[in-house]
């Protein structure tokens, strides 16, 4: 670095050519990498999806909006991970703004909210299909109990994928929330509170609009995991209807019909679908303060 | 969720209160006492600074007016009201924080006008308050911008702006001026008295500085280690600390061991390390003979005088205006001296020092 300081600037007003910095090199192998695992495997998917079997450039594509099986898969999958999103973000939000304040028990709750992190899908859904089954564990302690007779259908249906992915994706959300929220400098809410502000108007003017940028971080964050949702759509929904996610539809054309042209076109709508939702929504994040949360020098 | 409006201190405006009143208030941590029974009584108008090293409670006391910590013990009365039940928020104080606490994303303006919106004025009349409070702390041409934008000194005058413009019965500050420059700071003293006399509200200050305690304040309360060691003037503070760990920290810092060998009343005679005699004022009840003596390093000259002895200059380190000298005398440590006449190390000197700024405490046994 110390070459680039040393350097006189020239005052003819042309911006110079600037040194070559042997240290750039340093990027190369990260460089490599994203080319070999990310650059190169999407490059190759998206030439794959302009190459179908029998037809022009984009029958791929015409076919996906054409065929009411794959174009719904998008509404099917939107409404599955949207839903999903909300309620995390939101659940996670609400329970880490309570247990923002050291105490004995935050660690406790953490702990417990974060143990589905370490689970996998699978195992979930296989958790869920005996909890929540028609003779599952909920259904016997509600009849036992007298509050619920009738039949619980919470598995093999929209329900039971909902569900599932509130369990895998709300503890991400917790921890990441959790801290954005202790990264706030506590003089902040205290110094609300000397002007008069509740513990309403606290967490509505001072935490909420510190947190919309990370809040959205999270959102985004939690959104592309749900909307690429494939085992427990298979595993507890019922993936010829409600919960056919586009997920199943790119499994499917690759691994049924052997059709890789056609499986790369819907994994590239996939990718679009969560790109859309995600511009907009780091579009809204712009639109608010995204500066240090500290409340001055110190 | 209602935003009802906290309307509990709201009637006390800047002039409808008299006293608050502090009695016992104490604070523990774990078993320690943070702050033990500290009693106060402000007067309306009245400038107090909490002094003393840090440790010592100040903050502490400061929180428990404010209502960001709960009393273990005692309580706060605004004239007859009880207000130590009452959350920050019901209280009505105007707060500066040491780190400003300025919400970072809200303009300058809108920082200073929260808590107008908090009580559910209407926009005109903030606006307007928010531009006069602006303009008492000058920063109209910054109303826009955001607290990053600013320097730290601009800063801070955004954080007492946002205090005064609620126009509460108290303010308290919590070492506002520990992050700024000594040009600044020195400045920023006479911004602050000015603006409380303003304001004629009561101002509370923590300081850990002894120079801003005694600049700024018309009653100086000295702790440590949570517990109130003097409250006075700043000339009582400073010319008549009431215990020696007072007066050390207010900068007397040649402390002799001795024997009282003659007293009549608060005059009294001290006979230190060989046969020196120091005339002095008895600062508190001596028991026995043994007794400390404290005289700051500007009260001693070089020349005859009363309570003349004898020295040799160790050190001589010029210091602008005069010297500072480190003595070696009968005594066993080095005493500090203040001198403007040319002194050189080796010298043999004569000192003084007049028997009213000889201040005599009991020994430390």
């Amino acid at each position: 670095m110390a070459a680039t300081t040393a350097m006189p600037v020239p005052r003819s007003g042309i911006s110079p050519r600037p040194p070559f910095d042997p240290a750039v090199m340093l990027v190369a192998p990260a460089a490599a990498l994203m080319v070999m695992f990310f650059v190169y495997p999407f490059a190759y998917g998206l030439l794959l999806s302009f190459q179908p079997a029998q037809g022009g450039v984009f029958q791929n594509y015409i076919h996906f909006f054409q065929t009411q099986d794959l174009w719904r898969t998008i509404g099917n999958t939107m409404q599955l991970a949207l839903p999903a999103t909300f309620i995390n973000v939101a659940g996670a939000l609400a329970i880490a703004y309570a247990t923002r304040i050291k105490g004995p028990y935050q660690r406790l709750l953490s702990t417990l909210l974060v143990v589905p992190l370490t689970l996998g899908t699978v195992l979930i859904a296989e958790g869920m299909l005996t909890y929540f089954g028609p003779q599952g564990w909920l259904a016997q302690a509600l009849r036992w109990l007298h509050v619920y007779e009738g039949s619980i259908r919470l598995t093999h249906n929209y329900w039971g994928v909902l569900i599932s992915l509130i369990i895998t994706g709300f503890p991400f959300a917790y921890l990441l929330i959790l801290s954005y929220i202790t990264g706030i400098d506590p003089a902040l809410p205290r110094a609300a509170a000397t002007l008069g502000a509740d513990g309403w108007n606290r967490f509505r003017h001072i935490y909420l609009p510190l947190l919309t940028p990370g809040l959205v971080m999270a959102f985004c964050l939690s959104f592309v995991q749900a909307f690429s949702v494939f085992p427990s759509a298979v595993l507890l929904g019922s993936p010829g209807g409600t919960t056919r996610v586009i997920a199943i539809a790119a499994y499917e054309a690759a691994f049924e019909q052997y059709d890789y042209s056609l499986a790369s076109a819907v994994a590239m709508i996939m990718g679009l679908a969560q790109l859309a939702i995600v511009v907009a929504a780091l579009g809204l994040r712009s639109m608010f303060y995204r500066g240090p949360v500290t409340g001055g020098k110190g | 969720m209602s935003v009802k409006q906290n309307g509990a201190v709201q009637g006390a405006g800047k002039n409808e209160f008299r006293r608050l009143r502090l009695e016992g208030v104490s604070r523990q941590f774990g078993g320690a006492n943070a702050l033990d029974k500290l009693s106060l009584t402000i007067e309306r108008g009245e400038f107090i600074a909490l002094l003393g090293p840090s440790g010592c409670g100040k903050s502490t006391a400061l929180n428990c007016m404010a209502g960001l910590l709960p009393l273990t013990d005692g309580s706060i009365w605004l004239d007859e009201q009880r207000i130590d039940p009452l959350p920050p928020e019901k209280r009505g104080f105007g707060m500066v924080f040491q780190n400003y606490a300025l919400f970072p994303h809200l303009s300058v303006s809108r920082n200073v006008g929260f808590g107008l919106k908090m009580r559910g004025v209407p926009a005109r009349e903030i606006e307007r308050r928010v531009a006069a409070a602006l303009d008492t702390v000058q920063l109209q041409a910054h109303a826009g911008k955001l607290p990053g934008q600013l320097s730290g000194g601009q800063q801070q005058r955004v954080a007492i702006a946002r205090a005064i413009v609620i126009e509460p019965p108290l303010i308290l500050m919590d070492e506002p001026l520990s992050n700024l420059d000594a040009k600044l700071r020195i400045e920023m003293r006479s911004e602050i008295r000015r603006i409380h006399r303003a304001q004629g509200c009561s101002t509370v200050y923590v300081t850990h500085d002894q120079d801003e305690a005694l600049a700024m304040a018309d009653r100086v309360v000295v702790m440590k280690l949570g517990v109130v060691q003097q409250i006075g003037t700043p000339q009582d503070v400073f010319a008549r600390p009431a215990k020696l760990d007072i007066a050390r920290f207010m900068g007397y810092r040649n402390v002799l061991p001795g024997k009282v060998v003659q007293a009549d009343g608060t005059r009294v005679t001290v006979e230190g390390a060989g046969g020196v005699r120091l005339a002095g004022v008895a600062m508190q009840a001596l028991q026995g003979g043994a007794a400390v003596v404290a005289i700051r390093p500007d009260e001693i000259t070089i020349g005859d005088g009363p309570n003349a002895f004898a020295g040799t200059v160790e050190t001589a380190e010029y210091g602008g205006r005069e010297w500072l000298l480190q003595v070696k005398t009968a005594f066993d440590d080095l005493l500090y001296v203040r001198s403007s006449r040319v002194v050189a190390a080796g010298d043999r000197v004569m000192l003084t020092a007049p028997p009213e700024r000889v201040l005599v405490y009991a020994g430390e046994s």
